[in-house]
C-alpha cells in the first residue's frame, strides 16, 4: 500500500515515471517544467532507476532522440512546455506515425507572443492533430496516476501510440499537495515490462520512419486514425482496472452535479476544481449548475460527450487557448462540432479564460454560469474579463 | 519603488506588443531587491574604474572627483563590484545598517 | 480552511517555509497546498508564497486574496510592500521584528491582531545565520494553532538532516517567545 506524502507536483510526476522504471529520459528544461527535468536527472544520477538521461541541446533533439531510443525498444519519458513543445512540433506527428509509445509530461504554459511563462493550454492545442493520446490532470494525484497509466495505455499492443499527460504549469507543477503514491510492487503488477512490437536490431532488420508516396499516404493516415480512435477502448479498460486497484475513478468526461443541471460549465485541467466550488455555491443559491470535466482530450470522447450533455440546456465551455481567426476556443469548437448532428443538443457559449496565467476565481465561474443562462453571449467566443 | 505599467485596454496594445518608449526599463527600480549595499572607502580607492566596468547593472557611476558610487535605485546588491575591487575599497553592508 | 500569505525575499526561504508547513499539515492527515507566487526566481527580490490548510480536500486553485494570516520574514519589506493588503480584519499579521507594537503600527496599516517575534535574533543564536524561515514557522504555529509543533519535526529532519535539531530549536523558541498583541 502506497504512502500519502506532501510533494511538489512536478517532482511527483518524475517520481511516477521512476516507478514505471523508464529506460531513457531525454529532456530539455523549460519553465515551468524544469523541476520535472531536474528531478528525472537526479533519479538517474542517483541510480534509483537503471536508465540513461540524455542531456540534449534542445526540445527538438529531446523528442528526436526519445524516438530513436523508443525505436530500439526502450521505455522513454520526456517533458516540456510551451515553446519547447512547439519546437518539437515537427517531430510530434512522426512519433505517432511510427507508433512509438513515448510518454511526455507537459507542464502547460502559454505560447509566445508576447512572452509569457504562465499557465494556459495554448501549447497543447497546437498539437491537436498530431495523433498523440492526451490526458488532462486536474490535481497532483491525477498527474501521478495518469503518468503511470500513460505507459500502460501507450504500450498496449492494441494502441502503440505516444501519450502526453497535461498538467497546468505553476498551478500544478509548483504546488505542494498531498499525493498517495502506489508502491513499486503495485506498479510492477499494473505495468508489465515493455515488449515492443518491433525494435531496430541488426538480427531482425526493419526500416522505421519510411517515405510514403501519394499512393500509400492516405492508407497510412487512415490506419493511424483508426489506431487512435480505437484506443479509447483501451483507455477506458485501463481506467476501470485502475479504479478497482486503487479506488480512484477516471472517466473521459467526469460529470459533477449534472443530473438535473440547467447550465453546465465545461473545463479541462486544474480549474475544474475551482469550478466545482462555484457549482456548489450556485446550487446553494438555487441555481441548477453543473460541471463537465474533460480528462481525455485525444482521442476525443464523442460518445461520452453526447451522453454527458443529455438534459443540459446550456453548456458554458471554458477554453484556455484561442484558435486565432477561427472558431475561438478549441474545446468549444470541437464540442459544437461533435454535437452538430444531434437532434436535441444544448445551447453552447464559449469563454476564453485564464490566458497567460490570469487567475480565475470562484466568483468568475459563477458569473460565467449566470450569463450563460441566456443561451447566447454577445459574440461566438468571449475573452472573459478582457479589459477594453 | 516604481510601478510596472501596461496598457489598460486591449485597444491600447500596440501592434506586435511593441514598446516605443526608449529606456522604459529605467522605470523598474530593481534597488528594492537589495539586501546588502556597496559602500566605497575613498581612502583606499585607486580610481581604476574596475567596479564601474564589472557592474552587471551598469549602475556604478563616476563622480566629479573620479570616485565611484552605485545608483541605489537600481543596485541589486550582487556584490560583484566589491568582489572585483583590487584594493578592497568596497564593502558590502546589510541594508538595515 | 486557513489561508496564509508569506512575505520574504528570494533566497530567504519563504518557499521552504511554505513547503514545510504543507508537509507538516499533511503529516497530521490534513490537506494542504503550498505554492510560491509564480514567476521567474531571483535572489533578493520581494517574493510572496502561500499556504492553504484544511481538514477536507482543498479544491480551490485560484490565488489567495484574503488571507487569514500574513507572515513577514523580513522587516525591510514593510516599507516596500503593503504586507497587510487583503488580510482579513479578523486575521493576524505576524512580523519578524524587534520593534515595539507602537512603532510597528506607525508603518503598517492594519487594525487587527499583530504578532511579533525576533526571529532574526533567534536564528542568529540557534542557527548562526539570519535565515528566519523555520523560526517563523514556529511562531506561526503558535499564533494560528493550525498544526502541532511536533508535526514539524519529521519534515524538518527530512529537509535539513544534520542541522534539523538546530532548526527545531529555533522553531520551538519562536513558538514560545512570539508575542501576540
Amino acid at each position: 500500500m502506497g504512502k500519502r506524502v506532501g510533494m511538489e507536483v512536478a517532482i511527483a510526476a518524475a517520481e511516477a515515471a521512476a516507478l514505471c522504471k523508464f529506460d531513457v529520459a531525454s529532456v530539455y528544461p523549460i519553465t515551468p517544467q524544469s523541476h520535472v527535468a531536474e528531478h528525472l536527472s537526479d533519479i538517474v544520477n542517483d541510480g534509483r532507476v537503471d536508465a540513461s538521461f540524455m542531456t540534449v541541446e534542445s526540445e527538438h533533439s529531446a523528442l528526436s532522440s526519445a524516438m530513436g531510443a523508443s525505436a530500439t525498444g526502450a521505455r522513454v519519458v520526456t517533458a516540456t512546455s510551451s515553446q519547447g513543445l512547439l519546437f518539437m512540433g515537427e517531430v510530434m506527428p512522426i512519433a505517432s506515425a511510427m507508433r512509438l509509445p513515448i510518454v511526455m509530461i507537459i507542464a502547460n504554459r502559454a505560447v509566445s507572443g508576447p512572452i509569457n511563462i504562465w499557465n494556459d493550454h495554448s501549447d497543447i492545442m497546437y498539437m491537436r492533430d498530431t495523433g498523440w493520446i492526451s490526458f488532462f490532470a486536474e490535481n497532483g494525484q491525477e498527474v501521478v496516476d495518469m503518468t503511470i497509466q500513460a505507459f500502460r495505455v501507450g504500450e498496449d499492443r492494441r494502441v502503440m501510440l505516444p501519450v502526453n499527460v497535461n498538467m497546468d504549469g505553476f498551478q500544478l507543477t509548483h504546488m505542494i499537495e498531498p499525493i498517495l503514491f502506489p508502491d513499486q510492487e503495485e506498479v510492477d503488477r499494473f505495468l508489465p515490462e515493455y515488449v515492443p512490437y518491433a525494435t531496430l536490431h541488426p538480427d531482425r532488420p526493419v526500416s522505421m520512419g519510411t517515405l510514403g508516396m501519394p499512393e500509400i499516404y492516405t492508407e497510412a493516415q487512415k490506419a493511424k486514425d483508426v489506431a487512435i480512435v480505437n484506443s479509447i477502448k483501451v483507455v477506458k479498460e485501463v481506467w476501470k482496472e485502475w479504479g478497482k486497484l486503487f479506488g480512484r475513478k477516471y472517466e473521459p468526461i467526469q460529470s459533477y452535479r449534472t443530473r438535473d443541471a440547467d447550465v453546465a460549465l465545461v473545463t479541462m485541467g486544474s480549474m475544474g476544481e475551482t469550478a466545482e466550488i462555484a457549482v456548489d455555491a450556485l446550487r446553494k443559491q438555487g441555481v441548477k449548475a453543473g460541471l463537465l470535466k474533460i480528462k481525455l482530450w485525444r482521442p476525443f470522447p464523442f460518445a461520452e460527450l453526447k451522453k454527458a450533455v443529455k438534459g443540459i440546456r446550456v453548456l458554458a465551455v471554458t477554453d484556455r487557448a484561442c484558435s486565432f481567426g477561427g472558431p475561438g476556443g478549441p474545446v468549444c469548437s470541437e464540442i459544437r462540432s461533435a454535437l452538430y448532428e444531434e437532434s436535441v443538443r444544448p445551447a453552447i457559449v464559449n469563454y476564453l479564460i485564464g490566458l497567460g496565467g490570469r487567475d480565475v476565481q470562484v466568483e468568475d465561474f459563477m458569473e460565467m454560469v449566470r450569463r450563460a443562462a441566456k443561451g447566447k453571449l454577445s459574440e461566438p467566443y468571449e475573452f472573459y474579463g478582457v479589459r477594453g | 519603488m516604481s510601478e510596472k505599467k501596461w496598457p489598460e485596454t486591449w485597444q491600447e496594445v500596440n501592434p506586435g506588443c511593441m514598446v516605443f518608449r526608449p529606456g522604459s526599463a529605467a522605470a523598474y527600480h530593481t534597488g528594492s531587491w537589495r539586501a546588502m549595499r556597496p559602500i566605497w572607502d575613498n581612502a583606499k580607492c585607486i580610481k581604476c574604474g574596475v567596479c564601474y566596468i564589472y557592474c552587471p547593472e551598469g549602475c556604478v557611476t563616476e563622480d566629479a572627483d573620479g570616485f565611484f558610487e552605485a545608483n541605489l535605485d537600481y543596485c541589486k546588491g550582487c556584490g560583484i563590484c566589491a568582489h572585483e575591487c583590487w584594493p578592497a575599497a568596497i564593502k558590502m553592508v546589510n541594508e538595515e545598517e | 480552511m486557513l489561508e496564509i500569505r508569506w512575505h520574504g525575499r528570494g533566497g530567504q526561504g519563504a518557499v521552504t517555509s511554505v513547503e514545510l508547513l504543507a508537509l507538516s499539515a499533511i503529516e497530521e492527515g490534513k490537506y494542504a497546498q503550498g505554492f510560491p507566487s509564480f514567476g521567474p526566481e531571483r535572489r533578493g527580490a520581494p517574493v510572496t508564497a502561500f499556504n492553504r490548510v484544511n481538514d477536507k480536500q482543498i479544491k480551490i486553485r485560484s490565488g489567495i486574496y484574503h488571507p487569514d494570516v500574513v507572515v513577514v520574514l523580513d522587516e525591510s519589506l514593510v516599507a516596500l510592500v503593503d504586507v497587510a493588503e487583503g488580510l482579513k480584519p479578523t486575521g493576524i499579521l505576524l512580523v519578524n521584528t524587534t520593534k515595539s507594537l507602537a512603532d510597528l503600527k506607525k508603518i503598517i496599516r492594519f487594525e487587527g491582531k499583530i504578532a511579533t517575534c525576533d526571529a532574526t535574533g533567534i536564528a542568529w543564536k540557534e542557527l548562526g545565520v539570519p535565515i528566519t524561515n523555520t523560526t517563523m514557522l514556529g511562531a506561526l504555529l503558535k499564533v494560528s494553532g493550525i498544526v502541532k509543533l511536533a508535526s514539524l519535526n519529521a519534515p524538518l529532519e527530512e529537509r535539513f538532516g544534520r542541522i534539523a535539531p538546530k532548526n527545531q530549536a529555533a522553531a520551538k523558541r519562536a513558538y514560545e517567545e512570539v508575542k501576540i498583541n
